[in-house]
């Protein structure tokens, strides 16, 4: 271990035993070893997640909650330690703020839907950033058209930052919510989420944070980002696909109506009326994906045996190093330049359609994404197609920037 | 006597086999997309658009002497390689023969992976305008 801004980082051997708990990476995909570089679609899973999932169904196999026998015990204790360590992952006040969801995008609807239910009224505003994903707008589209009320929008510069002198200006007493992520998946903004919840405290708005770029990369505490809701995906930060979280306060979560009906969160029922359970389980219809939960504990555990701090720094280096040394290439224009970034590089060779560059990058084993990324509205802005976007890891090293470099080399030259 | 669609297959996989890299590969598809007959400015509109997640493509038919003529364009070149290689085979043909048709040579010259009907260039969705404005010349 190196000192380094009074951090302890990994030095380059500890970064390649790290590399080498992900199995995937081995690969080799047309004749090359695997450059994976799509990580802000999905992270590779760590041997230790891959095991915990074995160990679930070889040796804790049970439904939660229900059963009086063993099994049953011993997998409601393990599936509500993963809550447990989600809450501290995040710096939770509670267990109870701490709901288990398919992902984001389930986490992001479950919240339209409840809070629209209870709290939005014709003529009302929910408030959305230029930057979102798609997940944290059409969910917004729909209720706001639903109840009759309105979506207003946070506008951006070219560099790809919210304009958050705009901010007050949009805010008004019919503002009922406001939903912002705290990174964009296509340009990499870190958007300044403790001075927007400051803003929306003083008007007493909730805000619900889109998190789920930002979780894999930064150390989130949702204390002092001061925010109401706070949604993240597993499988962008090493867990299982189909689990996320949603951190909400207890003061809205117990204000909101349940979003799906079913076993687990009710306490009584009868063909009138039913009585709901308490938190967090009002909030969790059916049987749980329960492996994902353990899943995504331990890839918690895999990540703060690391630390947020280093893995922020050596993902910040290899960012660096490929914008660096793709920036020298004829054509290259990094798209998104906000002076607060996440290793997110998206960027466009002149002349040259993200797609083409896309797929020839593929046939030398780099994976990358291209397209508009699900934020069509970003890309509009732009007046660009999409992107190519390459997004890092830590567990990406020194040699996957450069086969991204000769790759792209190539791809330039047969293309031009 | 006219080229039959399998012979213009037979003869696109035989030019492949000639690449034994997947660079020769797609200089050529490349190429092609140079030679693609173009579809007229005018005709770029939503109606001839095949909107697949990637890359825009824009597909034109008309038929002439019971022939079926394809014109088309995009924004990709791979694609405008991979199109104009569609139009090559089945562009002067019958709308029978061309609904008819089975593209074994996209299997073969190693195109498959373009398929995917999702998220893709639209290989797809090419093929099946493609069949849908034969078969309404058919009707």
């Amino acid at each position: 271990m190196k000192l380094n801004n009074k951090i302890l980082l990994p030095d380059a051997s500890e970064w390649e035993r790290y590399r080498n708990d992900f199995p995937i990476l081995k690969k080799r995909i047309n004749g090359y070893p695997l450059v994976y570089l799509d990580n802000a679609a999905t992270s590779q899973k760590p041997r230790q997640v891959i095991q915990t999932i074995v160990d679930y169904y070889e040796t804790l196999n049970a439904n939660v909650h229900r059963g009086v026998h063993t099994l049953s015990q011993i997998s409601t204790d393990a599936f509500e330690q993963a809550r447990i360590k989600a809450q501290a992952f995040i710096n939770a006040e509670s267990h109870r703020e701490i709901i288990f969801t398919k992902g984001t995008s389930n986490a992001i609807n479950l919240v339209a839907y409840s809070f629209s239910r209870a709290f939005l009224s014709p003529g009302d505003e929910v408030l959305v950033s230029a930057l979102e994903h798609h997940s944290n707008i059409v969910p917004w589209q729909i209720v706001t058209k639903e109840r009759g009320a309105h979506l207003r929008i946070l506008p951006m510069n070219e560099k790809g930052e919210l304009l958050i002198g705009q901010f007050s200006n949009l805010i008004s007493d019919k503002t009922k919510i406001i939903a912002i992520s705290h990174v964009s998946n296509s340009l990499g903004t870190v958007n300044p989420i403790s001075e927007l919840t400051r803003i929306a405290r003083q008007h007493g708005i909730p805000v619900l944070i889109d998190g789920a770029q930002a979780v894999p990369h930064l150390k989130v505490d949702v204390q002092a980002l001061d925010c109401d809701f706070y949604c993240f995906s597993g499988h962008k930060m090493l867990g299982p696909t189909g689990i996320g979280i949603l951190f909400g306060k207890e003061e809205w979560l117990n204000k909101m109506p349940p979003f799906e009906g079913g076993g687990e969160m009710i306490q009584s029922v009868n063909y009138n009326d039913s009585t709901y359970n308490e938190l967090p389980f009002k909030f969790e219809a059916g049987t749980p994906h329960i492996e994902g939960a353990l899943g995504l504990a331990t890839a918690i555990d895999y990540l703060l045996h690391i630390g947020m701090d280093s893995i922020h720094q050596r993902e910040m280096f290899l960012y660096k190093l490929a914008l660096n040394r793709l920036s020298d290439l004829p054509g290259f224009k990094l798209v998104g330049s906000a002076s607060d970034k996440s290793p997110v590089l998206s960027f466009l060779i002149d002349g040259l359609h993200p797609y083409d560059v896309g797929v020839l990058l593929d046939k030398q084993g780099v994976a990358v994404r291209t397209g508009h990324h699900c934020t069509q509205p970003v890309m509009d802005f732009m007046q660009i197609p999409g992107t190519i976007r390459a997004s890092f890891s830590f567990y990406n090293n020194e040699d996957d920037v450069l086969q991204l470099e000769a790759a792209l080399k190539k791809a330039i030259q047969i293309l031009s | 006597m006219n080229i039959s669609i399998d012979t213009l297959q037979n003869e696109i996989i035989e030019e492949f086999e000639l690449f034994d890299d997947w660079m020769d590969k797609y200089e050529h598809i490349v190429e092609m997309g140079k030679n693609l007959p173009v579809i007229n400015t005018e005709m770029k509109t939503d109606e001839h658009l095949i909107d697949g997640c990637q890359s825009k493509v824009w597909l034109a038919a008309r038929l002439e002497d019971g022939k079926v003529h394809f014109t088309a364009d995009s924004d990709a070149i791979i694609t405008k390689g991979i199109v104009s290689l569609l139009i090559r085979v089945l562009s002067n043909h019958s709308p029978a023969e061309i609904l008819n048709t089975d593209l074994y040579m996209i299997d073969r010259i190693g195109l498959a992976t373009h398929l995917s009907p999702t998220r893709s260039n639209g290989l797809l969705s090419m093929i099946n305008k493609m069949k849908s404005y034969a078969k309404a010349f058919i009707h």
